[in-house]
C-alpha cells in the first residue's frame, strides 16, 4: 500500500511537472504582452517595447523563463510561494488567488451536492421505472440539459430568474396559469415518479396536485413571498415527514425504535422552535457556532438512537442523525426566512433580493443572517447553472449503474429470500450502484471546475476561473499558470482519490503496488 | 388431452427470444444495426432535424461564392425595416399572433440593419463545420492512439495512455481556451483542428478498452497464423469490431464539440469577428437582451437543436450497436409470439 502511494505521488508530481512545461509554452505561444504597445501611437513606442521586454524577460527563451516561474513554485515547499506577479497591476499572484479560490469552492461546493444528490435520486427512481413515461421524460431530460450552451441558460436566468422574479416580487400575486400549471407538473411528475395502478395512480395525483394548490394558495394569499416564514406548524409538519421518510429509507417502518428514534428527534427539534427563537439575541452568531450545534446535533442523535436501542442500536442512531440534520436545517432556514424581509427592505437591496452578478452586495453588513441571505441571493442562479452542467450526467450514470446492478443475481436471491423491496433497493441494489459513481464524481469535481470558468464570468463572480480568463484576454502569464497549476493537482488529486474510493468500496478491486 | 400449455408455464425470457430472433432472421449484422437505428424514434428524429438544418442553412445564404436563396447577407447592414429591428415574424391566430407571416426579416435585425436570419444561418454553418473537423480529427487522432496502445501493449500502451492523462490534466474548455487564443485568429478551420487535438482522448480510451480484449481473441491468432502484418490485423480485423464504440463516440464528441466551440467564441477565444459563430453571436447580443431579445433567441435555438439532434443521433446508434440492447416487446408482440411457440406444443400433444 505504501508502495502504491509512493509510486502514484511520483508519477503524479511528474505529469503535472510536464503539464505545466507544456502549457507554459502553450500560454507563452497564445499571448502577446506587447499587444498594447503595438497598436500604441505613443512617440516612445520602441522605449515602451524594450522596458516591457526587459520587464517580463521576454528576450530569455521560454525553457528559461520556465524554469524561473518553477523555482518561485518551488518556494512553496518552503512556506513561501512565489507564483509571480501581475505585471499591469504590480500585484503577487498568490494575493489575487487568496480570494478567488475561496470564491471558487464557495460556487462548486453546494452545486457538487446538490448536483449528485438530485441526480443520483432521479437516476434511481429513473431505473426503477425504467421504460415508463417518467423514465422516458427523465432521458429527454438529460438529453436537453447535456446540449444546453450553458452561458445561453446563464443569461435566461438572469432576465427571468432575477430580474423577472424582483419585478414579480414588487407585486406578488400568482397568475392562473401558475397555479394550473404547477398543479400538473408536480401532480404528474410525483404520480410517474411513484407509479402503481390506476387507481393508485389517480389518487397520487390528486393529493400531489393538491398538495401544491394549498401551498400555492396559501403563498398567495398570506404574501409569503414578502415576509416567508415556516411557522411551527410548518417546521413541526416538515418534521414529522422528514422523519417518516427518512425512517422509510433508512430502516423501513416496521423498525420500531428507529422510527421512535427518529420522531423523538423530530420532536426535539420542533420543542426547540421558540427557544432557537430568542437564543439569537444573546448568543453572537458564526460559522463556527453554527458548525459546533451541528456537531452537538449529531451527538444528541446518536444519543437518543443508543437510546431506543433495538437489535442493532446504530441503526436507529443512523436514522436519527439524519432526521436530526434535516429538522435543524429546518430551524436554520426558519430563522433566514424570518430575517427575509428585513433582507429585501434594505437600503442597498431595494426589494430586488435575488442578485445577478458578483459574490455579495458590495458595502452590505447586517449581520450575520442578513449577509447570509446576501450570500444565498447571490448564490442562487450560478449554482443552478452548475448544477445544471452536473445533474444531467449523474441521472445517466446513475440509472445506468443501477440497472446494471438490478439484473446481478445477488438481487435475484435477495428477493427470492423474502426480503422486502426497500430493504434490496436500497440495501442491496443501491449501495452497489453507487460504486461506479464514487469514481466518477471527484472527476466530475474538475469539470465542474471547468463549468466554473463560464459560470464566473457570466456572474462576475472574481474566483479562480474568472481570474483565468481575464488574465488570459489581458495576456498576464503569471495568474493564468497559477490556475493552471491548481487544478492539474485538483486533477490530479481527484484521479487519485476516485482510485482509491474504488479500491476502498470494491473488494473486487485490488491496488497493486 | 389436447388441453393447451398454459401460457403462464412458458418464460418470459425464453419468448422474448423468441420475438428477437424472428425479428432478425436473416439478416446481416450491418441490417441489424440499420434495422434497430431506423426503429429509434429519437435518433430519426434527430436526423430529420439535422438534414432539415443543414439544407436550411446551406441553401438560404449559399456557401462561400454559391449564392443561396435569401435576400440578405449576413454582414452588411441594410434598412431596419421594423422599429428597433423586430423580427417580422407573424404567429398564427392560434397561437396569438396576427396571422403566419414570414415577412423580410423573420427572425428581427440588429442594431445596424444586419438580418439575423442570415446570421442566424451563418453561425450554423460555422458550428457544422466546426463540428464536422473536431469530429475528424479527434476520431482519427483517437482510433490511431487508441488502437496503438491497445494492439502494441507494454511501453507503447504506456507513453500513450500517460500522455492522454496529461491532456485530460485540465477541463477541455481551459486547454480550449488557451488553445483557441492561439488559434482563433487563424480562422474557423484552424481552429477546429486545433480543438480537435484536445478531444480526442475520451475516445483512445475507449478504443484502447475494447483493443486490449480484441487482441486475445480467436480471430486475430487466426489471421496472424494466415501471416497477415500488424496493421492488416488492425485494419481489416480489429477496428470493424470496434466500429459501434468508435462511431457512438465520435458522435457524442461532435455534439460535445458544437457546445465546446460556442462556449470559447462566447469567451472570446474562439471564432472572431467578422466571422459569425453562434457562440460569438449570443456573447455579442448578451448585453442587448432586455431590449433585442430575438438577436439571443435564435443562436441559442439552433445550438440546442444541432446538439440535441447529434446527442439522439449518437443515442439511436449506441443502441443499435448493443447487442444487450433489447426493444421491449409489447403486450400484443407477446401474446401473438406465446400463440405462435405454444402451436408445436399442442401438435406433439
Amino acid at each position: 500500500m505504501i508502495m502504491f502511494f509512493v509510486r502514484r505521488l511520483l508519477t503524479s508530481s511528474l505529469v503535472v511537472l510536464v503539464s505545466t512545461l507544456i502549457m507554459y509554452v502553450l500560454v507563452d505561444l497564445a499571448i502577446d504582452p506587447l499587444e498594447d504597445l503595438r497598436l500604441s501611437t505613443a512617440p516612445n513606442k520602441e522605449q515602451l517595447i524594450e522596458s516591457r521586454i526587459a520587464l517580463l524577460n521576454l528576450d530569455d527563451p521560454v525553457m528559461v523563463r520556465y524554469l524561473d516561474w518553477l523555482a518561485g513554485v518551488g518556494q512553496c515547499f518552503t512556506g513561501s510561494c512565489n507564483l509571480g506577479t501581475n505585471w499591469q497591476t504590480g500585484q503577487p499572484v498568490t494575493s489575487l488567488l487568496q480570494g478567488a479560490v475561496v470564491t471558487t469552492l464557495q460556487l462548486i461546493t453546494a452545486a457538487t451536492f446538490l448536483a449528485i444528490v438530485l441526480g443520483v435520486g432521479v437516476g434511481v427512481i429513473s431505473a426503477l421505472r425504467q421504460y415508463t413515461g417518467f423514465d422516458y421524460s427523465i432521458t429527454f431530460v438529460s438529453f436537453l440539459l447535456y446540449s444546453l450552451p450553458v452561458f445561453w441558460v446563464a443569461v435566461l436566468l438572469k432576465q427571468f430568474g432575477a430580474i423577472g422574479f424582483n419585478n414579480f416580487l414588487a407585486d406578488p400575486s400568482i397568475p392562473l396559469w401558475m397555479y394550473v400549471g404547477s398543479v400538473l407538473l408536480i401532480g404528474s411528475a410525483v404520480m410517474a415518479a411513484t407509479g402503481g395502478p390506476a387507481a393508485q395512480r389517480v389518487k397520487t395525483f390528486a393529493i400531489a396536485g393538491g398538495a401544491t394548490l394549498a401551498a400555492l394558495l396559501y403563498i398567495d394569499l398570506t404574501g409569503w413571498l414578502v415576509d416567508p416564514s415556516l411557522t411551527i406548524v410548518g417546521v413541526g409538519l416538515l418534521s414529522v415527514a422528514t422523519a417518516l421518510a427518512v425512517t422509510t429509507l433508512s430502516t423501513g417502518l416496521r423498525d420500531r425504535p428507529a422510527l421512535y428514534s427518529s420522531l423523538t428527534v423530530a420532536g426535539l427539534g420542533i420543542a426547540l422552535y421558540y427557544p432557537m427563537l430568542y437564543v439569537w439575541f444573546y448568543v453572537d452568531e458564526s460559522w463556527l457556532l453554527m458548525f459546533g450545534l451541528a456537531l452537538l446535533t449529531v451527538v444528541v442523535a446518536i444519543g437518543i438512537g443508543f437510546a431506543w436501542g433495538g437489535p442493532d442500536r446504530w441503526r436507529s442512531a443512523r436514522t436519527a442523525v439524519i432526521t436530526a440534520l434535516l429538522v435543524a436545517s429546518y430551524l436554520f432556514v426558519e430563522q433566514l426566512m424570518l430575517n427575509w424581509e428585513r433582507y429585501t427592505n434594505d437600503g442597498l437591496i431595494r426589494g430586488r433580493p435575488i442578485a445577478t452578478f458578483g459574490r455579495t452586495t458590495p458595502n452590505f453588513d447586517g449581520g450575520f443572517w442578513l449577509n447570509t441571505l446576501d450570500l444565498l441571493s447571490h448564490l442562487v442562479l450560478p449554482t443552478l447553472t452548475l448544477i445544471l452542467i452536473s445533474f444531467a450526467a449523474y441521472t445517466r450514470y446513475t440509472r445506468a449503474s443501477t440497472l446494471e446492478v438490478l439484473n446481478q443475481d445477488y438481487i435475484r436471491t435477495a428477493r427470492a429470500k423474502g426480503l422486502t423491496e426497500r430493504t434490496v433497493i436500497m440495501r442491496h441494489a443501491f449501495r452497489n450502484a453507487l460504486i461506479p459513481l464514487a469514481s466518477i464524481v471527484p472527476v466530475d469535481i474538475i469539470t465542474l471546475i471547468g463549468g466554473a470558468v463560464l459560470t464566473e464570468t457570466i456572474f462576475s463572480w472574481f474566483g479562480m476561473g474568472k481570474l483565468f480568463v481575464d488574465s488570459l484576454g489581458n495576456n498576464i502569464i503569471d495568474p493564468v499558470m497559477a490556475y493552471l497549476l491548481i487544478v492539474a493537482v485538483l486533477a490530479v488529486i481527484a484521479n487519485f482519490v476516485a482510485d482509491l474510493m474504488y479500491a476502498v468500496l470494491d473488494p473486487r478491486i485490488r491496488v497493486n503496488a | 388431452m389436447t388441453t393447451p400449455t398454459p401460457p403462464s408455464s412458458l418464460p418470459e425470457d425464453s419468448l422474448e427470444n423468441a420475438i428477437e430472433l424472428k425479428d432478425v432472421e436473416g439478416l446481416s449484422q450491418g441490417q441489424i444495426v440499420l434495422r434497430k437505428f431506423v426503429r429509434h424514434r429519437g435518433a430519426i428524429a434527430g436526423v430529420t432535424a439535422l438534414i432539415l438544418i443543414v439544407l436550411l442553412a446551406f441553401t438560404s445564404i449559399g456557401y462561400g461564392p454559391i449564392p443561396g436563396w435569401w435576400k440578405w447577407d449576413p454582414n452588411s447592414p441594410n434598412d431596419v425595416i421594423n422599429p428597433g429591428g423586430r423580427p417580422t415574424l407573424g404567429l398564427p391566430g392560434w397561437l396569438g399572433g396576427d396571422g403566419l407571416a414570414f415577412g423580410d426579416a423573420p427572425f428581427g435585425q440588429d442594431e445596424i440593419g444586419r438580418d439575423i436570419f442570415a446570421r442566424t444561418m451563418l453561425g450554423v454553418q460555422t458550428s457544422l463545420q466546426v463540428m464536422i473537423v473536431i469530429g475528424l480529427v479527434a476520431g482519427l487522432v483517437g482510433i490511431v492512439v487508441g488502437a496503438a496502445a491497445g494492439f502494441y501493449r507494454g511501453w507503447v500502451d504506456q507513453a500513450l495512455m500517460r500522455f492522454t492523462d496529461l491532456v485530460i490534466t485540465f477541463p477541455i474548455i481551459v486547454v480550449g481556451a488557451v488553445l483557441g487564443k492561439l488559434a482563433g485568429a487563424g480562422g474557423v478551420y484552424i481552429l477546429a483542428l486545433v480543438l480537435g487535438l484536445i478531444t480526442w482522448t475520451g475516445l483512445a480510451r475507449l478504443v484502447r478498452g475494447d483493443f486490449l480484449s480484441l487482441r486475445e481473441r480467436e480471430f486475430v491468432d487466426a489471421a496472424r497464423v494466415a501471416g497477415a502484418s500488424n496493421f492488416r490485423i488492425i485494419r481489416k480485423h480489429m477496428i470493424p469490431n470496434a466500429i459501434g464504440v468508435i462511431i457512438v463516440n465520435t458522435t457524442l464528441l461532435m455534439a460535445a464539440a458544437v457546445l465546446l466551440e460556442a462556449a470559447l467564441s462566447f469567451l472570446g477565444f474562439g471564432v472572431r469577428a467578422p466571422d459569425v459563430s453562434l457562440g460569438l453571436m449570443i456573447s455579442q447580443y448578451q448585453s442587448a437582451f432586455s431590449t433585442r431579445p430575438w438577436l439571443f433567441w435564435w443562436p441559442g435555438f439552433f445550438i440546442i437543436v444541432i446538439a440535441l439532434s447529434i446527442n439522439f443521433i449518437g443515442d439511436g446508434i449506441r443502441d443499435a450497436f448493443d447487442p444487450r440492447q433489447k426493444k421491449v416487446p409489447s403486450q400484443r408482440e407477446m401474446e401473438r409470439a406465446l400463440r405462435t411457440s405454444a402451436r408445436p406444443a399442442d401438435r406433439d400433444a
